[in-house]
């Protein structure tokens, strides 16, 4: 539902104006592993998707009451019984809440799962195959993307009766994958002309080695991006869907906010019945967002927040970095991964002015 | 132009695509739908509507299905997409065209507003990269990741009440008549002010973000290096030569967007029981009134490729390459 914030269809790495001289590092040629864990927002991404994970497994195990069990405290707010209070029936929020983490999960990265592997095979077949071959798989792809699919989902899943999480997730996965093989294929183009994967095709090598073993690699941080990416959307709409009704059967954060909303919540001030479980779904998916923000960086240094854009010159003179130019502090990350020049800010920028 | 057909092209394969679609949607269902839905009416369905039901879920026996499909298309030439039961014995079509103005109004005005305002934060966050701007990010990420409905609910919590200035639910004032007259008009816009702000807070980050990395790639072009040599002023630079070719993407994703966008205000309708489609949807999901869910969906399909095509005529505009004829 929200709008796909990747840009890494419209920052092509290695072309044009996004080149980048290789600067040789004599002494420096063990590659750095997990660079990309050292982004402060990929990490943090990280650790929370990690205990949502966790949740997801032990959450039944752990959870203090049935989540469908009635009790006599109806509608209570939270206490040390009930620590996120109780519902209508006087089902335990928190309960329903630890319980729902399982199936969001679950259709979230199974969806993630179907959609890739689609887009995968889409996008890059139309990028790598061209001609006729493309041509179908483009149209293909955009008529997906165009048809809105939260309203195709909704018809979907309330003409099927009773669906089970693997199938909602089925159903999400195949109306999901367009964006992503869009972008993917947009990628595989611009690889296609590139010198090594010529050479390859020179010396005879088949098109599923050229695909799987010169363009995949290549294509990785782009594929997880996308992945990470549909997982914020099949969570959201799996939620969606719960929340219309449509899909009723176990708990998840969308039933909560189902019930929440038909049993007048917000008439009686029982904040705590919806306020958890956005709380949840709004955290899960910041996650998700600052993941891709670390892929996103990784893969085009430029995007990363400038950081400090005043420099002291050794005249005493305050410069202000331009925007294009990457101003470069020695900090362990650049050290390590040198992917811009340093600029010299002595006086052969030639955009670089002064500060009034 | 011969772009401009090629799009027109592609959308009427799409529109073909959707009513396919939704023709074979019905057919899925397994079992005997129709009477299940007799025996839910109780009598209440009139042989008409059983007999336009066996036909909406493919069980007409005395005809092939390529037959069927003929027909379905004949019947939305003909503008006719069946009888809903929720509303019975009102069309569909009517049943949409009393709700289409609040959406078309509600998610149109509010999507423009929303892509302006982000598109313009954006241009300002792309080219002062490193001034506070770089702040909205993690806000509007945030922002970006809650439901819409669910911000609607807080919403509703927070600012709307028996004392608010903002109404909590419906469209306009129940003892009003809607009408192009002082007392609905005022009534009907305040009552689309809080479902408006709350689809704005949750789109307008993606239109930051997305404008903003463009504008962060396109600022190290050689164009923009040579403009600021030439000593132009450094408004000119970032509006006439940066944001005008950094704005294209955005443009063509505009496009893209709505579909997701769409899909989002739908919710934001339900929560405030804001009298457009996407509460004709829920009321429609809960009674299973299929005929009237099929009839949203292809006017919401509908409704999204104008909005494209309307995207693709200002992309034209702003692009002189695509004019040229080849």
């Amino acid at each position: 539902m929200s709008i796909p914030t990747s840009s890494i269809e419209q920052v092509i790495p290695g072309q044009g104006s996004m080149a980048q001289p290789e600067v040789a590092r004599p002494g420096r040629a063990r590659r750095q592993r997990f660079r990309f864990l050292r982004s402060a927002k990929a990490t943090t991404g990280l650790v929370i998707l990690g205990i949502y994970v966790l949740l997801a497994i032990i959450g039944p195990w752990i959870a203090p009451y049935d989540p469908s069990a009635r009790s006599n405290d109806l509608v209570q707010g939270p206490s040390a019984d009930h620590w996120l209070g109780t519902t209508h029936l006087g089902q335990d929020v928190f309960s329903q809440l630890l319980v729902g983490t399982r199936s969001v999960i679950y259709v979230g990265f199974l969806a993630a799962i179907i959609a890739t592997t689609l887009s995968v095979l889409v996008g890059i077949a139309a990028g790598y195959i061209g001609g006729k071959t493309d041509d179908t798989l483009s149209v293909f792809t955009n008529v997906v993307l165009v048809i809105p699919a939260v309203p195709l989902m909704i018809i979907i899943t309330s003409t099927l009766n009773n669906v089970s999480d693997t199938l909602i997730a089925v159903i999400i996965g195949l109306t999901a994958w367009s964006w992503n093989a869009r972008v993917l294929r947009a990628q595989t183009l611009s690889l296609r002309r590139r010198d090594f994967v010529e050479a390859s095709r020179a010396s005879g090598e088949s098109t599923w080695r050229i695909i799987g073993f010169e363009l995949m690699p290549n294509l990785t941080a782009v594929i997880a991006s996308g992945f990470v990416g549909t997982v914020i959307f099949a969570v959201l709409s799996e939620i969606t869907l719960a929340f219309i009704g449509v899909v009723n059967n176990g708990w998840n954060w969308g039933t909560i906010l189902f019930w929440a909303q038909g049993q007048q919540a917000l008439g009686q001030d029982a904040w705590w019945w919806f306020v958890p479980a956005g709380l949840a779904i709004a955290l899960l998916g910041t996650s998700l967002s600052l993941i891709n923000f670390g892929i996103d960086e990784f893969v085009s240094p430029r995007l990363r927040s400038a950081g400090k854009t005043k420099v002291k010159t050794a005249q005493g003179r305050t410069i202000r970095m331009r925007i294009g130019f990457t101003p470069v502090l020695e900090s362990p990350m650049v050290q390590a991964t040198r992917m811009v020049p340093t600029i010299n800010t002595d006086g052969a920028t030639p955009v670089a002015r002064e500060a009034k | 132009m011969r772009y401009f057909l090629q799009r027109i092209a592609f959308y009427l394969f799409t529109a073909w695509a959707a009513v396919t679609l939704n023709f074979f949607i019905p057919r899925l269902v397994p079992g005997d739908p129709v009477q299940a839905l007799i025996s839910k009416y109780q009598g209440q369905l009139s042989t008409k509507s059983i007999q336009s039901l066996y036909v909406l879920f493919g069980l007409d026996k005395h005809q092939s299905l390529w037959q069927q499909y003929i027909d379905y298309w004949k019947q939305i030439f003909h503008g006719d997409l069946g009888l809903s039961f929720t509303f019975f014995p009102a069309p569909v079509s009517q049943v949409i065209g009393q709700a289409l103005p609040w959406t078309v109004l509600l998610v149109g005005i509010t999507t423009i507003i929303s892509f302006t305002l982000g598109t313009g934060l954006g241009v300002l966050a792309g080219w002062r990269r490193g001034s506070w701007a770089d702040g909205l990010l993690p806000v509007t990420t945030f922002f970006s990741s809650i439901p819409y409905f669910w911000l609607g609910i807080i919403a509703i919590y927070l600012l709307a009440g028996p004392d608010s200035f903002f109404p909590s639910s419906g469209g306009f004032d129940s003892e009003l008549v809607p009408a192009w007259d002082q007392y609905f008009i005022p009534s009907a816009i305040q009552h689309s002010l809080l479902p408006a702000l709350t689809i704005l807070v949750s789109s307008v980050s993606g239109w930051i973000l997305g404008m903003r990395n463009m504008m962060v790639t396109v600022s190290s072009e050689d164009y923009i290096t040579v403009a600021h040599a030439k000593g132009l002023p450094e408004r000119r630079v970032a509006l006439s030569y940066a944001a005008r070719n950094a704005l294209l993407p955005s443009v063509s994703g505009f496009a893209l967007a709505l579909g997701f966008i769409v899909g989002g205000t739908l919710l934001v309708e339900i929560v405030f029981s804001y009298p457009g489609l996407g509460f004709t949807l829920l009321q429609a999901v809960g009674a299973k009134d299929y005929p009237l869910m099929q009839g949203i969906f292809l006017i919401i399909t509908i409704a999204v490729l104008v909005a494209n095509l309307l995207a693709d005529v200002a992309y034209l505009l702003l692009d002189p390459r695509t004019r040229k004829e080849g």
